[in-house]
C-alpha cells in the first residue's frame, strides 16, 4: 500500500513538472505582446516599452522560466500584468465561488444519478426504465448553457425566486450566496447527472449478472439488500472514477456556465486571462487546475482501495 | 398583544413601506460588458476604466460634455496667449479629494508632468507631447506653456487619460481610486461589480444617485434576463444581437440609439501592392456597398461614412458620394489598373461582431468585382501584432474608437502606411489653430483628402446602443468619448 501510494505521489509530482514546462511554453508561443495591448491602438513606443520593463518582459525566457517555478514552489504565482495584484489574491478569491460551485454540483448529481442509475437497473427494460434512461439521454444532449438561460428565463425573470445572474459574494451572508449558485449548481450538475446515472445503471447492470449475485440470491437475502451492499458497492469503481473525472471539469469547465450567470469564478479568469493576454495568471490558474487534477486522480486511486478490499493488500 | 396595538403597528408598518416604495430611487445599477483591469484612467487604454471613472470619480482641468464639446472641468476659467503657446487656468478652489487633501495647482503640475514622463505608462502619452513646462503660479493658478501652439490642446485635456490624480495616492489609484469627482469609489468585487457612492463633499453640483454599481456581464444573451428581472436597470453599451427586439417591445424600457466615435473601416495597406495604386482603392471603395454592409454587420444601425469623421461632430461633412456603390466602375478601375484577371489578397479580422461579420460581406461584394480575398480571423493581441505593428494584412476591419483621431493619418509609422504631404499640412496647420471657424474649414479639407485618396474603405460609425429603465434619466446617447458619465442621472416617476 505504502509503496503504491509512494508510485504515485512520484508520477503525481513529474506530472506536475511537465505540465509546468508545456504550459509556459505554449503561452510563450502565443503571438501578442501584453504590453502593446494593455495600452491600446493609440499609445506610443516608448509608453510600452517603459510598461514591458514594468511587467518583466524584457528578461530572457529561461530567467522568466525559472523566476516563475521558483516562485511556485513557495506559493507565489507572480503578479497579474492587468489587475496588478498577486495571482494567488486573484485564485484565492475566484476559488471562493467556484469550489462550491463545484462541490454543490457534484453533490447535486450524484445525489440524483445514484438513486436514478439503481432504479434502472433494477427494472431493466421495464417502462420506468426507458423513461428514466430516455430523460438521461436527454440530459446529455441538450447544451448547458442553452438548459441554463431556460432556468433563468423561469425561475429569475418569470418567477423572480432567485437573480438571474451575479454573485454577491459570501460576505452578504450565506443565504444571498447560496440563492446565486442554486441555478447554475443545477445548469452543471443535471447533464453531469445524466451520465453518471447511464454509467451507474450500465456498471450494476454487468455486477447483476455475476455469480456471487445468483448466490446471494439463492442464500435468501432479500432482493434490496442484493441491490443496495451486494451490487452496487461491486458496482462502484467505474462510478468513482468517472465522479472524480466530473469533479475537475465541473471545477476547470465552468467557463461558459460562469458566462452565462455573469459568476467571478475561475472559469471566467481564466477566460479573460487569455483574451487579455495576462500570461502569469493563465499559468497560475492552468497549473493549480493540474494539481487539482492530480490530487483527485489520487484521491479516486485511494477510493478503490477503501471500495475493493482486494486492492489494499496489493503491493 | 392587544388588538389595537397590533392594528396600529401594522398601520405603521404599511405607511412606513409604502414611503420607501414612493419615493425617488436613489441607487442604480448599470451592466456593463467588459471589468476594467484596473481603476486609474491614466494607466491603460481599456475603454473599461473611463466607462466607470471618468467623470464620475476623476474629473480633468477640462472635461468633454454629452455632445463631445470641451467644458470647463476643475479648471474654472483659462486664457491663451497671442500666440497661442501659453495656457492660463484659473482654478477652482476649496476641491477636495477623495481622501480629504486639499486639491491645488501643485496636483495639477504633478499630474500632468507624470502623464509626459519618460517611465509613464499612459496610453495616450501622445497628448501631452507638445506640453514644454507646467508652473505653478499660485495655488489656484497653472500656466502651461507648449513647444508649439497645439489647436487641440483643451480637448486634450478632457481626455480620460488627462485625469489630475493627487501624487499621495497616484501609486495606488489602480486599486482604490481617489479623485475629486461627485462619486467615489467604494468596492470592487474582482470579476462582479464596482460599486461607487456619492461624495458628500463634493465642489460643484451633488450627484442625484446615492449609489452607482457597475455590474460585469460579459454575455448579452445574460443580460438581457438580468434587466428583465430587475437585477440591472441600464445597459449603457448593450452589444448588438438577436435579443435587441425583445427589450425594444417592452414599455418598461427606453431603447436608445446614439452615435459613437467608432469609425469603422476597411483598413487598408497603403504601400503594399496592389494597394498602393489609387485606383485600386477606388475600385474597392466603388465596390463596397455599405447599406449591405451596415445591414450585415450591424443590424442595419449606424449611419454611412465617407472620410474618417464623426456625424456627430459639428465640423462633418457628408462624403459618401466620393465614390458610389458601382460594380461596374469598379471593374472598369480595376481593369485600368492593369488587373483584369483579378486580384488576390487577404483579410484579417479581429474577433468582434462588425468585423467577423462585415469581412463576409465585404469579401463576397469584392468577390464580384474580381477581388479575391481569403478571410483570417485574429485575436485582439494577434491583430495588435501582426496587423496594427508588423503592418502584415492586406485589409482588416476595425473601428477607431478615439474621438478626433483623424489626425492619425498623419502618423509616418501608423498601420495604415499612408504617406500624403498635403494632409500633413492640414494637420499641421489644424494643430497650429485654435480659431473656430479656420478649424472647422481645415477639418473639411483633411475629410476631402482622405475620401478623394481612397484611403481606407470608410464604412460606417459604430452606433451606441443603450437600454434603460423608462424611469432612468440622464444618461447620455451618444458616446462622445468612452464614459458613462453619471453626474445627471436620476430616477423619475
Amino acid at each position: 500500500m505504502t509503496a503504491y501510494l509512494a508510485k504515485r505521489l512520484l508520477i503525481g509530482l513529474a506530472t506536475l513538472v511537465v505540465a509546468s514546462v508545456v504550459v509556459f511554453a505554449v503561452l510563450e508561443i502565443l503571438p501578442g505582446d501584453p504590453a502593446r495591448l494593455m495600452l491600446g491602438m493609440n499609445a506610443t513606443e516608448d509608453a510600452v516599452l517603459a510598461l514591458r520593463n514594468e511587467l518583466g518582459l524584457n528578461q530572457g525566457i529561461v530567467m522568466r522560466y525559472l523566476t516563475w517555478t521558483g516562485g511556485l514552489l513557495s506559493l507565489d504565482f507572480g503578479r497579474s500584468y492587468t489587475y496588478s495584484v498577486p495571482v494567488i489574491e486573484l485564485i484565492r478569491e475566484r476559488s471562493a465561488v467556484s469550489l462550491p460551485l463545484a462541490l454543490i454540483a457534484l453533490a447535486l448529481s450524484t445525489a440524483i444519478a445514484i438513486p436514478v442509475g439503481v432504479f434502472s437497473a433494477a427494472r431493466r427494460g421495464r417502462p420506468a426504465d426507458t423513461v428514466a434512461m430516455g430523460a438521461s439521454q436527454l440530459g446529455v444532449a441538450v447544451p448547458n448553457f442553452w438548459f441554463a438561460l431556460l432556468l433563468v428565463y423561469v425561475f429569475a425573470v418569470w418567477l423572480r425566486l432567485v437573480p438571474a445572474g451575479g454573485f454577491p459574494g459570501w460576505g452578504a451572508g450565506l443565504w444571498p450566496a447560496l440563492k446565486a449558485l442554486i441555478l447554475p449548481a443545477v445548469a452543471l450538475a443535471l447533464p453531469q447527472a445524466a451520465i453518471l446515472a447511464r454509467v451507474t445503471r450500465s456498471a450494476l447492470l454487468d455486477v447483476l449478472g455475476e455469480d456471487f449475485i445468483r448466490t446471494a440470491r439463492a442464500k435468501g437475502l432479500p432482493r434490496r439488500t442484493v441491490l443496495w451492499r451486494h451490487a452496487l458497492r461491486n458496482a462502484m469503481l467505474p462510478v468513482v472514477t468517472i465522479m472524480g473525472l466530473q469533479f475537475a471539469f465541473l471545477l476547470a469547465g465552468t467557463i461558459i456556465i460562469e458566462n452565462v450567470f455573469y459568476l467571478p469564478g475561475l472559469g471566467r479568469l481564466v477566460f479573460q486571462a487569455i483574451n487579455q493576454r495576462d500570461l502569469i495568471v493563465v499559468e497560475g490558474v492552468v497549473m493549480l487546475l493540474v494539481a487539482t487534477v492530480i490530487v483527485v486522480n489520487l484521491l479516486v486511486d485511494l477510493s478503490y482501495a477503501i471500495v475493493d478490499p482486494r486492492l489494499r493488500h496489493r503491493t | 398583544m392587544k388588538p389595537w396595538k397590533s392594528v396600529l403597528a401594522a398601520t405603521a408598518l404599511a405607511f412606513a413601506s409604502c414611503t420607501a416604495a414612493y419615493a425617488a430611487r436613489t441607487d442604480i445599477v448599470l451592466g456593463v460588458p467588459l471589468e476594467p483591469p484596473h481603476l486609474d484612467p491614466t494607466a491603460g487604454a481599456a475603454a473599461a476604466i473611463d466607462e466607470v471613472l471618468y467623470a464620475n470619480v476623476f474629473e480633468g482641468l477640462t472635461r468633454i460634455g454629452s455632445r463631445g464639446e470641451v467644458m470647463p472641468g476643475l479648471a474654472e476659467s483659462w486664457t491663451v496667449s497671442e500666440d497661442g503657446k501659453t495656457y492660463t487656468f484659473k482654478l477652482h478652489t476649496g476641491v477636495k479629494f477623495h481622501d480629504g487633501t486639499d486639491f491645488d495647482a501643485e496636483d495639477v503640475k504633478f499630474s500632468l508632468d507624470r502623464a509626459r514622463a519618460e517611465e509613464s505608462t499612459n496610453a495616450q502619452k501622445g497628448l501631452f507631447a507638445a506640453i514644454d513646462t507646467v508652473k505653478v503660479v499660485d495655488p489656484a493658478t497653472v500656466t502651461v506653456t507648449l513647444k508649439n501652439p497645439q489647436g487641440s490642446f483643451l480637448y486634450n485635456l478632457g481626455w480620460g487619460d488627462a485625469v489630475i490624480v493627487a501624487p499621495e495616492s497616484a501609486e495606488t489609484n489602480k486599486e482604490k481610486p481617489i479623485g475629486t469627482g461627485p462619486f467615489k469609489f467604494d468596492n470592487w468585487a474582482k470579476g462582479s461589480s464596482i460599486t461607487l457612492v456619492k461624495s458628500a463633499d463634493y465642489w460643484g453640483e451633488p450627484a442625484m444617485l446615492d449609489k452607482a454599481e457597475f455590474r460585469i456581464i460579459p454575455d448579452a444573451a445574460a443580460a438581457v434576463p438580468a434587466l428583465l428581472s430587475g437585477d440591472v436597470q441600464v445597459l449603457p453599451n448593450f452589444q448588438l444581437g438577436d435579443a435587441l427586439p425583445q427589450v425594444e417591445s417592452d414599455p418598461r424600457f427606453k431603447v436608445v440609439i446614439g452615435a459613437t466615435e467608432g469609425e469603422t473601416v476597411l483598413s487598408t495597406n497603403n504601400k503594399k501592392p496592389p494597394f498602393d495604386q489609387l485606383k485600386v482603392r477606388q475600385a474597392i471603395a466603388h465596390a463596397l456597398d455599405r447599406k449591405a454592409i451596415i445591414d450585415g454587420a450591424s443590424g442595419g444601425l449606424g449611419v454611412p461614412i465617407g472620410s474618417h469623421f464623426s456625424p456627430a461632430n459639428a465640423a462633418y461633412i457628408d462624403l459618401t458620394g466620393t465614390y458610389p456603390f458601382d460594380p461596374a466602375k469598379s471593374r472598369e478601375l480595376l481593369k485600368e489598373a492593369g488587373f483584369e484577371n483579378g486580384i488576390k489578397a487577404t483579410l484579417k479580422l479581429p474577433p468582434v461582431g462588425y468585423a467577423r461579420d462585415g469581412g463576409q460581406i465585404i469579401a463576397s461584394q469584392l468577390r464580384d468585382v474580381g477581388i479575391d480575398l481569403e478571410i483570417i480571423p485574429v485575436e485582439w493581441a494577434d491583430w495588435l501584432a501582426q496587423v496594427f505593428k508588423e503592418k502584415d494584412y492586406d485589409l482588416s476591419i476595425v473601428s477607431h474608437t478615439e474621438p478626433n483621431d483623424i489626425d492619425i493619418y498623419s502618423r509616418k509609422d501608423y498601420y495604415f502606411n499612408y504617406d500624403n504631404p498635403a494632409f500633413d499640412k492640414v494637420i499641421e496647420e489644424l494643430n497650429l489653430t485654435s480659431d473656430d471657424a479656420r478649424r472647422t474649414e481645415l477639418y473639411h479639407q483633411a475629410q476631402k483628402i482622405l475620401a478623394d485618396d481612397a484611403v481606407n474603405g470608410f464604412l460606417f460609425e459604430l452606433p451606441k446602443i443603450g437600454i434603460w429603465d423608462a424611469k432612468v434619466e440622464g444618461m447620455w446617447e451618444n458616446s462622445p468619448i468612452q464614459a458613462n458619465d453619471l453626474t445627471k442621472v436620476r430616477w423619475v416617476d
